[in-house]
């Protein structure tokens, strides 16, 4: 550790320093040894840090302060809606009705939650244009495998052997990743010349081992897929299922539900469309809505309504098993259905303004930028910095760290993989127009830089608290862990190992 | 409002009508309207949205606090339910400190020089992880502990090449049926052994293994509360070239009792939720994973390493990621991708907060009161000690009345009594699974065995 | 750029007969498009290796590549230098840095492989 470093908690640690009060037991005195065999005692105490309550506040509290977030500056990142997490939703979160709610606890003591996540279905029915959602998934690949299963035990009860799925290669990584867990070999299709999935070569690649198409719309371009019912018809034709990657919803909300445009199941991810925080990489939730026909797989139990109670059905003997402990992520659930309850049917209002707010922004920035598909876009578009790299030999990841100097968190960058150094930006329908206007003025700064300095920004950040990182050595020389130090004759030796 | 005319202002949205109108001209479109001129009429939703309508916080706050005031929760209740997810006294300042705006709305760190303090706090769980396991690295978070589990399950069955795994009945059930929907479509089969006498015997999974095996499966304490004999069940597994895999259903229990690593554990999951997090009916929780340096690159998950920048200050940045689903896509040791960073973060900081010294007291606390609690709830005619196995902070009693009914008896004198068993193991239909956690002093110990002893005498 | 002695697959991968056996590795052009090597995965000795199937798996930062056996056989021997230092395939990927070494089962499929004009030509084109 050199003194410019910024100290790891182990590195305040003093021994004896405790940061919480040592409870006893107040019960009867018995030796430990007694009660539990001394060989299964530990025999070496965990070496966790010993720091003073205000060691520890000023150590967390610093590190917030080396943090990005949405509470302190615009994210424009393409695909990841990074709107702003209201403050009511975590108070409601924190309700001790819900916060300190045991998950085994009778269900007779727990109908106020079980009525939440019933009304939360029927909202989220109602938006998507399906039948019933369950909450177990945790994330949106998680949604996404447990649809894939629920789409295999499908044709499975059918007596077909359906072991493909379709991708469009503009794919995000969690969909051939979430097939191949279950068990199904991935055929990618390629996308158009306008950015659509091509319906030609789907038609050739769709036949009666085809389980399913995986489709994202708006698609990761942020453009929608102008052929979705057509598509829909080719897939079901071959009486295949059409699943939805939910994680574009943003761009459509009370415009047109996935469910009229011919989607059997999809996924979504709460902690994009419905502004619960991302909490640092998450939790999440990425309920799972689907239409009747594959109601009887959903993950046991559901939350269902037997009259005036509510209650959880485990009775579902066409179920695909659970895929998590207990009920799902109930707390994120409680945020985005306070989100809901703020909104209503005024929620239509945060699609237009996400879509507005994306055309508005690719209105400034296309004239200093390559534009590979030319069309209206939805809540976000993509970019290419291949004017950039072949006239400057400065490539988009360093115009992507130069816009930290500026401030802002960059982009998406290099995906969609169908897209040369791409760049994907989605504003989302919480920032304003002044923001936006901030935003592309800094990122047409740099283009320009680019031609006028680029060395400035090929060895950019300059002005966050490291700089450039070496991804290269973390990889070859993984270091994931702090050690005690170990005494040596000479002194102590590094902590890290 | 559906032809761009009308605009109600929000507070979410900064967009104003005007403001709205001169967007337009600089896109060179009329309306919003033609914004949406791609998507096929036949598929446009011509009504509003069916939800209620909009409230302020108000009423939003009122609304969820009737919702909640329905539940019986923990702090109107003293809980003696345990069963995967327990209740510990969390310090105040974990949730200050992760409740900062600039830990929770942030983003996942892949910009790294603008999120050292994200990576460095997970740096630093990682690390906690290991300490507290006594294994070489752990991963940033999986979903929960039943999924870190299925995890597991898939990681051995990529390490050794065999494809079946065993597992002991005295695993959590949810965990065990998370397992099979895990492994049900990657061509692995998953065994049940039975326990006996509450615990898992070596014997037994002897006799459950073979050349075949890639993993035996244990959890500890298990389901029963009861400690495993972690030495001897590694012995079997190793001999048999299998692994082991342990599941933590309390890490506290690592403050007291022999960690993981140091009996021969090869991969070592567990539920995170008592380190920090509260119950909220289930979710979200955190799963924890941790092996050998070997297997390092199996491991699914996010990994957070240490560097150095181009001044050479030392640094933290998301490393091994070309495991991960966004660049090895269909070959991806897993297709998780949003993970469980905040509660990891709580997780560290209640570790850092109780330290070496906190976690061994806090478990020695838990570990007397369950004594004593069992003890006194022994004495009570009809009742008796499910199994003579060493416990943690979780035991099983058999009952002489209908553990429903005695819960229900409870519930009138304000307590949440322990979980009925039946349901999960039908065998057990009179047993009543009982957890004190330092959070429940001895007054409600006391009460707790009193109200008891009547609802039997009764 | 791409010795004439030996012979390449579609995929990049080099094949150098030395008697009975088979030298493996990666071109110059693989190399240079993975950018720097962080880690490389290598079959066992003893293992079988079917032509145009993966064997191994060559990881950067940003990619993680399969390697595709160029000939069907058995590794006989494995470059125990690529465990520490990864980076010798970005230095010297015709030379220091060989992956395995196989005892081919079928002489016949030695044709089926590019020639170095073949392979010059292939990523001459994808160059461009």
């Amino acid at each position: 550790m050199t003194p410019r470093d910024f100290p790891l908690i182990f590195e305040h640690s003093v021994p004896g320093r405790i940061a919480a009060a040592l409870p006893e037991a107040g019960v009867p005195d018995v030796s430990l040894e007694e009660i539990i065999a001394p060989r299964l005692l530990r025999r070496e105490p965990a070496a966790l840090p010993e720091v003073s309550e205000l060691d520890l506040v000023r150590h967390y509290t610093r590190l917030s302060q080396r943090n990005y977030a949405i509470d302190v500056g615009f994210y424009p990142l393409g695909s990841c809606t990074m709107k702003y997490n209201p403050k009511v939703n975590e108070d409601a979160a924190r309700l001790p009705g819900f916060a300190r709610l045991h998950p085994n606890t009778p269900l007779a003591l727990a109908q106020g939650a079980l009525e939440l996540l019933w009304r939360l279905e029927q909202m989220l029915c109602e938006i998507s244009g399906m039948d019933r959602v369950t909450f177990q998934p945790a994330a949106g690949a998680h949604g996404e495998m447990t649809a894939l299963m629920m789409i295999r035990a499908y044709h499975r009860e059918r007596g077909e052997r359906r072991t493909r799925v379709i991708v469009p290669d503009s794919a995000h990584g969690t969909n051939p990743a979430s097939a191949a867990m279950c068990g199904f070999t991935v055929t990618t299709v390629a996308s158009d010349a306008r950015g659509n999935i091509d319906v030609a070569a789907l038609r050739g690649a769709v036949d009666d081992s085809v389980a399913a198409l995986m489709l994202t719309n708006p698609n990761t371009l942020g453009l929608f897929e102008e052929r979705v019912v057509e598509v829909a018809e080719i897939v079901h034709a071959a009486g295949a299922l059409m699943y939805l990657d939910g994680a574009n919803f943003n761009a459509m909300l009370g415009v047109t539900r996935p469910g009229d445009q011919g989607f059997d199941v999809m996924h979504m991810n709460v902690h994009k469309t419905f502004s619960t925080p991302h909490g640092g990489g998450g939790p999440g939730g990425g309920p799972v809505a689907v239409k009747r026909r594959l109601e009887p797989y959903l993950p046991a139990p559901t939350v269902d309504r037997d009259g005036e109670r509510f209650i959880l059905q485990h009775d579902r003997p066409k179920s695909i098993g659970r895929v998590r402990a207990f009920a799902g992520n109930f707390g994120i659930f409680v945020r985005a259905y306070a989100y809901l309850c703020a909104y209503g049917p005024l929620l239509r209002q945060v699609s237009e303004a996400a879509v507005l707010n994306a055309n508005y922004l690719l209105a400034r920035l296309r004239p200093h930028f390559d534009l590979p598909y030319d069309r209206v876009c939805m809540h976000e578009f993509v970019l290419s910095g291949r004017r950039q790299k072949a006239q400057h030999g400065v490539r988009t990841l360093d115009i992507a760290k130069r816009l930290l100097d500026y401030g802002f968190h960059a982009p998406t960058i290099y995906f969609p993989l169908i897209v040369d150094e791409a760049i994907m930006i989605e504003p989302t329908e919480t920032e304003s127009r002044q923001t936006l206007d901030a935003f592309a003025t800094a990122l047409i700064r740099v283009a320009e830089e680019c031609a006028t300095n680029p060395e400035i920004v090929r060895s950019a950040p300059h002005h966050t608290p490291v700089r450039r990182l070496d991804e290269v050595s973390a990889a070859r020389h993984p270091n994931l862990r702090w050690r005690p130090p170990v005494p040596t004759a000479g002194g102590v030796s590094a902590g890290e190992d | 409002m559906t032809h761009g005319e009308g605009w109600q202002a929000h507070k979410y949205l900064p967009l104003t009508a005007a403001e709205r109108d001169e967007m337009l001209k600089v896109i060179g479109r009329a309306s919003v309207e033609e914004l949406w001129a791609e998507i096929p009429a036949a598929v446009r939703l011509r009504r509003p949205l069916a939800l209620p309508p909009a409230l302020t916080d108000a009423d939003l706050l009122a609304h969820l606090r009737e919702l909640a005031d329905r539940n019986g929760h923990a702090d109107r209740f003293a809980c003696f339910l345990g069963g995967g997810a327990y209740d510990h006294v969390i310090p105040s300042v974990v949730w200050h400190l992760a409740g900062r705006a600039e830990f929770y709305t942030a983003y996942t760190p892949y910009q790294a020089e603008l999120m050292q303090g994200e990576l460095q706090a997970t740096y630093e769980y990682q690390s906690m992880v290991c300490e507290l396991t006594a294994m070489d690295v752990a991963n940033a978070s999986m979903y929960d502990g039943a999924s870190a589990l299925g995890e597991a399950a898939v990681m051995a069955r990529d390490l050794t090449d065999r494809s079946q795994v065993v597992v002991s009945s005295a695993v959590h059930p949810h965990a065990r049926e998370v397992l099979r929907t895990y492994t049900q479509h990657l061509g692995i089969t998953v065994e049940d052994v039975p326990h006996q006498a509450g615990r898992t015997t070596v014997d037994a999974i002897r006799a459950a293994i073979g050349s075949g095996t890639a993993a035996v499966i244990i959890q500890s304490p298990n389901v029963f509360g009861c400690i495993e004999d972690g030495e001897g069940l590694a012995q079997a597994a190793h001999d048999a070239g299998a692994l082991l895999v342990v599941s933590i259903s309390d890490p506290l229990s690592l403050g007291l009792l022999q960690p993981p690593g140091a009996y021969g554990a090869d991969i070592v999951t567990g539920e995170g939720q008592p380190l920090g997090n509260h119950l909220s009916f289930g979710g979200p929780y955190l799963g924890m994973l941790a092996t050998r340096a070997a297997f390092v690159r199996r491991m699914p998950g996010r990994l957070v390493g240490v560097t150095t920048d181009r001044d050479g200050r030392r640094g933290f940045v998301l490393t091994l990621q070309t495991r991960e689903q966004h660049i090895r896509r269909e070959k991806a040791t897993s297709n998780i991708c949003t993970n469980e960073a905040l509660n990891a973060l709580a997780a560290g900081i209640y570790m850092a907060a109780l330290g070496r010294q906190g976690i061994r007291r806090v478990a020695e606390v838990c570990a007397r009161r369950a004594h004593y609690a069992r003890e006194r709830l022994r004495t009570i005619p009809g009742v008796r000690a499910a199994f003579d196995a060493p416990v943690f902070h979780e035991f099983a009693l058999r009952l002489p009345v209908a553990p429903e009914t005695l819960n229900a008896r409870l519930a009138e004198r304000g307590i949440l009594g322990g979980l009925p068993l039946g349901e999960w193991y039908p065998d057990l239909a009179d047993g009543w699974l009982v957890c004190v956690t330092e959070a429940r002093t001895r007054a409600q110990i006391d009460t707790l065995v009193a109200a008891t002893a009547e609802a039997v005498r009764a | 750029m791409y010795p004439s002695d030996r012979r390449y697959t579609q995929e990049h991968e080099w094949a150098l007969r030395e008697g009975s056996r088979v030298r493996v590795g990666v071109t110059q052009f693989a190399a240079e498009r993975l950018s720097d090597v962080v880690f490389v995965e290598l079959p066992a000795v003893g293992a079988d290796v079917r032509a145009a199937t993966p064997f191994g798996v060559v990881e950067s930062v940003k990619a993680a590549s399969d390697l595709f056996a160029p000939v069907t056989g058995r590794v006989v021997e494995v470059n125990a230098a690529l465990v520490d230092n990864p980076e010798l395939i970005n230095q010297d990927p015709h030379g220091a840095a060989w992956i395995i070494v196989v005892e081919p089962a079928d002489a016949t499929e030695w044709d089926r492989l590019l020639t170095a004009d073949a392979y010059a030509k292939l990523v001459g084109e994808a160059g461009a």
